[in-house]
Formats: structure tokens, C-alpha cells, sequence
């Protein structure tokens, strides 16, 4: 009776502890590297959306960069209707967690590396990035235009 | 006797590279104009400290150098030797002020890999990186594909002795026109006319695939000139699997193979003479050394059991293959599932396309298809020899636009070039077990990769790789390029200019 305590117990808690590791946000690298492991399992993964939500019918493309790689998340177009931005040069993304199925080779996108979201969530908003002058470069680039101008001059008396 | 180059050989190389650098400076007003039209300051100001830089250099040289003595075959081979060297040096400064790059020699990586048209990057954050910069990315492509002296003789280079040999010495020795001006012309209207069809094409089916017009045209003009001058750098980390797109993948395939055809053939089909394209010898070993490597790598595919079904593998092994078989580089696969799913037997296949290349006179790297068929030919002409009565004359021709006999020359020379590439291909994986502790398999991939101007990755290329490691790739970007002959002749001027009297 003991043995078969003990074994029940390893058992729950072993269930409990892939659960766990697979409630998690799981990393980009760790996915592509172990990416059998994980193929066709529930994961969490968190990243920034970048570039364009590109729309196919009921469902659209997002892809989350978690600052190593990133990876296309397959949605359908109601879970990505709260993405204000995506990141660019002049934006910095939703950092969104997704929680969704991974798929190593996925037979319905032609062996894409990819995940097919079940849920999204918001975590931290984007906004717009407001870029300042650099005024050293700007300094530089008024110098340098000075020196050509100069050197330009030259080469034009030495050559008279 | 070694003679020592005199101040006059000297001043003719400086003559003939500051106009290189002048129209170098000049490209760089495109995307600081761009900046300007898209509302980014910054980015605009770092193309306006590098060109400056560039026009005060080119100037300056230009001036201190000046001659009206015509190059001989040794000054333009080390004009295009150095023209290099100086376009990687200059075109990573405004990479570099951008920030994306940690160091300077992470930006001239990038700048030599641009201009050489591989594609191996080490730029951080690429999906916030400015319209800007990104530009000048994929312009350093389309300029290093058609090639910088291609771009000076255009523009720069009054017609003259000297520029036919700075055109050969840049890895392109068919003169499509008699008139070498006229076909430096000639390879600018054909990349002209495809890079407005291939954006349209491009830009069109990204709409389709719900990318933003804007973006999706830019997208379109960046990946065109990457894909048409077999580069392989994309304006999104992911490269070509950020569009998770079948018509996406089908028209840079089109492409891709476009610009692995020969300048030569491309006119032959533009003046209507479209039989040639199935005559050809490149065209021919194109054809079956495609089949053959896809063959490799499908099979090791299979082997592996990378992938569910026959659609997958097919659609991820085909692409892969022809891109690194044009020397393009674009990836629907991450680095690492290279090493971690595709096994060796199709790592092996790539390796194989990756190093044979595509046409003579075209954007592409590695040996090439000419060479492989005159090689194929001479084999042949030797077994028949042997086989065939003492007495028996045996010749061997070859169709290249015309009929050609094979000849000893044409075979010492492809034989040559071919050594070269397999000893490059071997001193990178050697580099990359000795620096970077890699296995060979994935260090011959990554080397074949850099040397064959490709771009395809392994996961060796990164970041944090040895300075060392960096410097050889740098190195084996810019020989397998320039085809080895113009480096040659710059190390023995170089040795010239040391040990000569």
C-alpha cells in the first residue's frame, strides 16, 4: 500500500511540476532548441509584436520577438484585436503572453516553426517612440560639411 | 628580379579608387534622403557624416593622386581589390552611428557581407531598426551584386583600356556588348526594369498577405535587391519567415533563380533568342546539379523524419536548397533547426549547392556553373580517349551562346578557380573548429556559406563569435566574390612594394 502512496504521489507531483514548467513563459531559444520535446504541446510564450498583424481570413499572423528571436503566432482575429502597437523603429510593441499549441513543423502552415495561440494577454502596452535630435551628430555633420567645403575650395585653387 | 611598384603605379590605383569612392559617397545621398522624406532625423544625419567622410576621402585622393596615365592589367585588379576593402570600411560607418551594431567590426562584417552579397548578419534589434538604414542594406546589395566598379564605370569611368580590366578584375570576364561601357549599361537596365517588376510583384502579394501598403512596397523594393543579387539579408529578423507566406516564397524563388542566371543569357532572351536558355551549359548543370543536391537533401530529410509529410519537407528542402544553391541566403527555417532537425546527409546536400553557385556574370558565389561544365566535358573527352582507338581525334564542345571547343586553357583556369574555392571553403571550417570549437560539419557549413557568398546560417554567426572568426568570414566573403585573382595580384604588389628594388 505504501509503494503504491509513494508512487501516486511521485506521479501527482511529477504531473504537477510539467504543468508548471509548461504554465511558464517559455523562451524562444529553449523552444527552437528543443523543439520535440515541446512539438504539439501547451506552451506559454511572451514577447514583443513586431512589424505587421498580416490578416488571412478569420485569422491573422503576429509575430513576438522576446528580445533572442522571434516566432509567428497563428490567431484568430478577435484574440489580436487589442494590439494598439507592434514594434518598428518608431514603436515599441505589446509585450503580449500568449498561451497556444507549438508546433515543431506544422502541417497546416508548410513546416512553419510556429504557435497557434488559444489565448492572448496583455501585458505591458506599447507606445510611440519620440526619437530627439542627436545633437553631437548634428554638430558632426555641420563640421564635415565645413572641412568638404574646404577641401573642395582647395582642390579647385591648386588645380588653377 | 621582383621590381618595386613605382610612385606612378601608385598614383594611377589612388586616381582610379577615388573615383570608386566618389560614386560610393554618392549612392549614400539615397537613403539620407530617404531618412529625410520619412521623418528620420538621426538615421539621415548618420548617412550624412558618412557620406561626407566618404567625398572628403575620395576627394582628397583624387586629388593627391591625380593622373592621366591609363591602368594597366596590375592597377586595375588592385583597384578592385582595394575598392572593396574601402566600400566595406566607408558602408559600415552609418551602420555603425545607427547603434544596431555592436562594434565596428560587427558593422564592416555586415558592410563586407552586403556588399559581397551573402547575407550573414550580426545587426542587433533588426526589427526596430529605421527605414533608413535598412535601405542601405539591401542598396549595399543591389550595388555589390551588380558591382561597385560596374557602378563606377557606368557613371564615372570614362570607356578606356583600363575599365575592361577592372570589369574582369571583379569577377566578370564576358562582355555581353563590345563595348564594356555599354554592357556595364546594359546590367544596370536589366536590374532597372526587374527591380520595378519585382517590387510590384512583391509589394502586390505582401498586400495580399496583409502586410501594410507601405511596408509592403518598402519590403518588396529591399527583398528584390536582396533576392535578385542573391544576398539574402531581409528587413526582419525572422528573414523570410516573418511572412509566413507560399506566394511569397514562390516569387523570391523566381527571383532568386533570375538572378542566378548569366548577364549574357538574360540579354539573349531580352533580344529574343529564348531557345538559349535550354542550350546553355550553365543553364543544363543548373537543371541537373538542382536535382541532384534537392535529391540529397530530400532524402536526408526523410531520413531524419524532419518533417510530417511530403508537402512540408518539400516546400522547407526546396527552398532552402535553391536559395543556397543561388547564393541568395533566405531562411523559412531557423539557424539552429539546421543543426538540431535537418540531420547530416541534408546539411551535406546544401553544403554541396551552397558551394557550386550559379552562373558566371551573374550576382552569384561560389565555383559555378561554367566551370563545373567544362570540368564535366574535359572528363568526358579524357574517357573517351581512353576508351577510343590511339588513333582516334577526340573533341569535346560545349553550347555557350555559341558552340565552344574545350580547350586545355579553359580547363586549367576552371580547374584552378575550383581549387581555390574548395581550399577557401576548407581554411573557413578549419577556422571555425580551430576558434570557435564548432564541429566541422557545422563549421564547413557556416565557412561554405561565407565563402560561396551565400548567407545561409547554422547558428555559427553571431554576435558573440571570435573576433578572429569574424575577421576570416570578412575575409572569405571578400575572396570568393572577386574570385581570388584581383586578391592575388594585390598581395603580390603588396609583397612587391616589400621585398621589390
Amino acid at each position: 500500500m505504501k509503494k503504491f502512496l509513494l508512487l501516486g504521489f511521485s506521479f501527482a507531483f511529477f504531473v504537477l511540476h510539467l504543468s508548471l514548467a509548461l504554465a511558464w513563459p517559455v523562451s524562444s531559444v529553449t523552444l527552437i532548441d528543443n523543439a520535440k520535446e515541446y512539438d504539439g504541446k501547451t506552451v506559454v510564450y511572451e514577447g514583443e509584436a513586431i512589424g505587421d498583424i498580416m490578416k488571412r481570413g478569420a485569422y491573422s499572423w503576429v509575430n513576438l520577438n522576446d528580445s533572442v528571436n522571434a516566432i509567428g503566432i497563428w490567431a484568430e482575429n478577435s484574440l489580436l484585436k487589442d494590439i494598439a502597437y507592434t514594434g518598428a523603429y518608431k514603436s515599441k510593441g505589446d509585450w503580449l503572453e500568449i498561451t497556444g499549441v507549438f508546433h515543431r513543423a506544422c502541417p497546416e502552415h508548410g513546416g512553419d516553426l510556429d504557435i497557434h495561440a488559444q489565448a492572448i494577454r496583455n501585458i505591458n502596452n506599447g507606445c510611440a517612440i519620440m526619437h530627439k535630435l542627436n545633437i553631437d551628430k548634428r554638430n558632426l555633420a555641420a563640421a564635415l560639411l565645413g572641412i568638404l567645403g574646404i577641401t573642395w575650395i582647395l582642390t579647385r585653387l591648386i588645380k588653377q | 628580379m621582383i621590381l618595386r611598384p613605382r610612385l606612378e603605379d601608385i598614383k594611377v590605383i589612388g586616381h582610379y579608387l577615388s573615383k570608386i569612392i566618389i560614386g560610393l559617397g554618392f549612392t549614400m545621398f539615397i537613403p539620407a534622403i530617404m531618412g529625410l522624406a520619412f521623418g528620420e532625423f538621426n538615421p539621415a544625419l548618420d548617412f550624412l557624416i558618412a557620406l561626407q567622410i566618404t567625398l572628403f576621402f575620395g576627394v582628397t585622393l583624387g586629388k593627391v593622386c591625380f593622373t592621366e596615365k591609363d591602368s594597366n592589367w596590375m592597377h586595375g585588379m588592385v583597384v578592385v581589390a582595394l575598392s572593396w576593402v574601402v566600400a566595406m570600411l566607408l558602408g559600415a560607418i552609418p551602420l555603425w552611428l545607427s547603434g544596431h551594431w555592436k562594434s565596428y567590426l560587427d558593422a564592416c562584417f555586415d558592410s563586407m557581407s552586403g556588399f559581397a552579397t551573402t547575407g550573414l548578419v550580426l545587426v542587433q534589434d533588426l526589427d526596430h531598426l529605421s527605414y533608413t538604414h535598412n535601405l542601405w542594406r539591401h542598396l549595399i546589395m543591389f550595388i555589390g551584386g551588380q558591382g561597385i566598379i560596374i557602378v563606377a564605370l557606368s557613371f564615372l569611368v570614362k570607356g578606356s583600356a583600363g575599365a575592361f580590366r577592372m570589369y574582369v578584375g571583379e569577377a566578370r570576364d564576358e562582355k555581353i556588348l563590345p563595348n564594356i561601357i555599354h554592357t556595364s549599361q546594359f546590367i544596370w537596365l536589366v536590374s532597372i526594369v526587374y527591380l520595378i517588376l519585382g517590387t510590384l510583384a512583391l509589394g502586390i502579394t505582401a498586400i495580399l498577405d496583409g502586410v501594410k501598403p507601405l511596408n509592403a512596397f518598402f519590403h518588396g523594393a529591399c527583398i528584390f535587391m536582396a533576392a535578385f543579387d542573391t544576398g539574402g539579408f531581409a528587413p526582419q529578423s525572422q528573414n523570410m519567415l516573418y511572412y509566413h507566406s507560399l506566394p511569397f516564397e514562390f516569387v523570391t524563388i523566381i527571383i532568386m533563380l533570375l538572378g542566378a542566371i548569366n548577364f549574357k543569357l538574360h540579354y539573349h532572351i531580352w533580344t529574343g533568342n529564348r531557345k538559349e536558355i535550354w542550350r546553355n551549359i550553365e543553364t543544363v548543370t543548373l537543371f541537373i546539379t538542382i536535382m541532384a543536391t534537392f535529391f540529397i537533401t530530400a532524402f536526408g530529410l526523410k531520413q531524419v523524419g524532419a518533417y510530417p509529410d511530403v508537402i512540408p519537407l518539400f516546400r522547407k528542402g526546396f527552398y532552402q536548397l535553391i536559395s543556397g544553391h543561388t547564393g541568395t541566403g533566405y531562411q523559412t527555417v531557423y539557424a539552429r533547426q539546421f543543426i538540431n532537425e535537418w540531420g547530416d546527409l541534408a546539411l551535406a546536400g546544401i553544403i554541396c549547392a551552397m558551394a557550386l553557385g550559379g552562373s558566371v556574370c551573374s550576382t552569384t558565389g561560389g565555383i559555378k556553373m561554367l566551370r563545373l561544365g567544362i570540368i564535366f566535358k574535359a572528363l568526358k573527352q579524357d574517357i573517351k580517349t581512353i576508351i577510343l582507338p590511339s588513333r582516334a581525334i577526340v573533341v569535346q564542345k560545349f553550347h555557350h551562346v555559341k558552340e565552344i571547343f574545350v580547350e586545355d586553357k579553359q580547363v586549367r583556369s576552371a580547374f584552378l578557380i575550383t581549387l581555390a574555392y574548395l581550399l577557401l571553403y576548407g581554411f573557413g571550417a578549419i577556422a571555425g573548429m580551430l576558434f570557435g570549437g564548432h564541429p566541422f560539419l557545422n563549421a564547413l557549413f557556416e565557412s561554405t556559406s561565407a565563402a560561396g557568398n551565400v548567407g545561409l546560417s547554422c547558428g555559427i554567426t553571431d554576435v558573440g563569435m571570435p573576433a578572429i572568426l569574424k575577421i576570416t568570414y570578412i575575409f572569405q566573403m571578400w575572396a570568393g566574390r572577386l574570385e581570388f585573382i584581383s586578391i592575388f595580384t594585390l598581395l603580390g604588389f603588396l609583397y612587391a612594394a616589400i621585398k621589390g628594388r
